[in-house]
């Protein structure tokens, strides 16, 4: 199994088992996880990115023995955010980076995030957004970051056609007022960490192609087991849950 | 070398809990036995009231799921007039028909309309196949016309399943907290009060129900948030916890991950998926003749 969604280091407002590189590898393991797509939580609250990148980097490579591919955080109204960039690049050697424009206080209709994303694109990297990371009814009541507005991103994408673009936490059929024009984007996947209602996952994949759901857990903000059960309640055949487990994700990262 | 279907097998069958249900090979284990607390109509496919169940079954039994307590109808409505609440339960009561094996009916109540929820009560549960109630947010529940509900629902022993939140942004004008529900549950200690959602912000609700023994909580209708089960089998023990999805909104899958992937004993996994909601309509199910294993 690839999971395309799990995150290294501290949630602040919760202990996790698994936020422990060491303890996150093993638990991945017993899952019979072979492949881990890692995001970092220090990325979503830090300033010094090339700071938390670097983190990321070295302790997927310290733990991982290759099961981890690290995702580093760039945001793009940091100053010289251009360079956290290239570093994921060229001296992480990341295959993408996950973005976190709620937490870091930006919309999409931004042109730094329009930057981005070109410039990204053009350095052949996936581009990760989650779109949140908890129920906004329950953040900490200092802390409130309400979900990322992506009704602007399928005009966006259309002047980025190169833009391979993974949309992490996400729940599109439940968000069909700013989701509706993503869903024929061929160049946008989806996770299944937060598709929710009976049968969602399924639902999804009859929407947008089966070619374009991952499996993303969450992992360990979120119970590994929901993403799995959520595959064995859409009911595919084994085709489709090999394609939605592992070879899609694969393809993608090939790409 | 594993072929590609036994590693998918592996990967969909690391869950020990459901793989035992029906593992021949483990006969040793006992057999998890699934019960839902929160099962809805509401957003199931189908035209019919029997076609709705009908699909809802199809997920059960994909996923394990022995029985659901069902309850709202369609349209949801928060504060129903007293026509549409019948309309809703009737709506309750044909699928239930229907599917009499794999579903109980718990009836829709508004204490905004206590003299029709009383009438409504006796017609589905004192007279009627149905075994508990489901208030949902018409009125907060610690308001004195929730009251005689309380007190006909501990006469025929049916557990009372109260919709909870605390929202971060507020809850709405008549949605219960678990604060609610403590009030409520000190003033009726012999009725059987379900806490539903455990408020949704579960590390506030696990703690402000903790000292009311009397109360269970339920713990469908929010994110699969790791941690939720291990704080509250921490804080208020095993056997005052109930599994519930919140289907057809939620998935079965992501309700049923928060026991299946704790990090507690599998003996505490069965008695939240199922042991302790068999315990609570124990006597309401003997009362009414069906079988109770």
């Amino acid at each position: 199994m690839i999971d395309v969604n799990v995150s290294l280091f501290r949630w602040p407002f919760r202990r996790l088992a698994g936020d422990d590189t060491a303890g996150l590898v093993a638990a991945l393991r017993k899952r019979n996880v072979t492949q881990a797509w890692a995001g970092s939580l220090e990325g979503v609250f830090h300033k010094d990115l090339a700071g938390a990148n670097t983190r990321l980097a070295e302790e997927c490579h310290r733990f991982g023995d290759g099961m981890l591919h690290p995702f580093g955080s760039v945001n793009p109204k940091l100053p010289d955010w251009q360079e956290d960039l290239r570093r994921c690049h060229e001296e992480h050697k990341m295959p993408g980076i996950r973005l976190h424009p709620n937490y870091h206080g930006y919309g999409l209709k931004d042109p730094a995030f329009s930057e981005l994303l070109h410039l990204a694109a053009a350095r052949g990297m996936l581009v990760q957004l989650a779109v949140c990371l908890e129920d906004e009814r329950t953040q900490h009541p200092l802390m409130h970051v309400p979900p990322v507005d992506i009704s602007s991103l399928a005009d966006l994408l259309k002047r980025e056609p190169d833009v391979r673009l993974v949309l992490l936490n996400s729940d599109p059929l439940h968000n069909l007022e700013q989701s509706q024009e993503l869903l024929p984007a061929r160049n946008v996947f989806f996770d299944i960490s937060m598709v929710e209602g009976a049968g969602g996952v399924g639902r999804l994949a009859k929407q947008v192609s089966i070619t374009r759901v991952l499996f993303g857990t969450h992992y360990p903000l979120f119970y590994f087991e929901s993403a799995v059960l959520k595959v064995r309640e859409a009911e595919f055949a084994d085709a489709e849950k090999q394609a939605v487990l592992e070879s899609n994700a694969r393809k993608l990262l090939s790409q | 070398m594993l072929d590609r279907r036994t590693l998918l097998r592996r990967a969909l069958g690391g869950l020990s809990l459901l793989a035992a249900r029906s593992s021949a090979a483990n006969p040793a284990a006992a057999p998890l036995r699934i019960w839902d607390i929160h099962c809805h109509l509401t957003d199931a496919p189908g035209e019919t009231p029997e076609e709705r169940l009908t699909a809802i079954v199809k997920f059960m039994d994909r996923m394990g799921i022995e029985r659901v307590m069902l309850s709202l109808g369609y349209p949801l409505l928060y504060d129903p007039p007293p026509a549409q609440l019948r309309e809703e339960n009737d709506q309750v009561l044909r699928a239930i028909k229907r599917w009499p094996d794999r579903a109980y009916g718990f009836v829709y109540l508004n204490p905004n309309h206590l003299q029709a929820s009383l009438d409504e009560f006796d017609r589905c549960v004192r007279d009627g196949p149905m075994v508990g109630v489901k208030l949902l947010a018409a009125k907060r529940c610690n308001a004195p016309e929730l009251d005689p509900i309380a007190e006909r629902a501990a006469a025929l022993k049916a557990p009372i399943m109260q919709h909870t939140w605390l929202k971060a942004g507020g809850n709405e004008p008549g949605e219960s907290s678990p604060y609610d529900v403590v009030e409520l549950a000190r003033r009726h200690p012999n009725t059987s009060l379900v806490c539903g959602h455990t408020g949704g912000d579960w590390e506030l609700g696990i703690r402000i129900v903790r000292a009311t023994k009397s109360l269970c909580v339920e713990i469908a209708g929010s994110n699969p948030t790791a941690g939720f089960i291990e704080m509250a089998v921490r804080e208020l023990g095993a056997e005052r916890i109930l599994y519930g999805s919140d289907a057809c909104g939620r998935s079965f899958a992501s309700q049923l991950a928060k026991a299946i992937g704790a990090d507690v004993p599998d003996s505490a996994k069965q008695l939240i998926l199922g042991g302790n909601l068999r315990r609570l309509l124990t006597p309401i199910l003997k009362a009414k003749g069906h079988p109770v294993t």
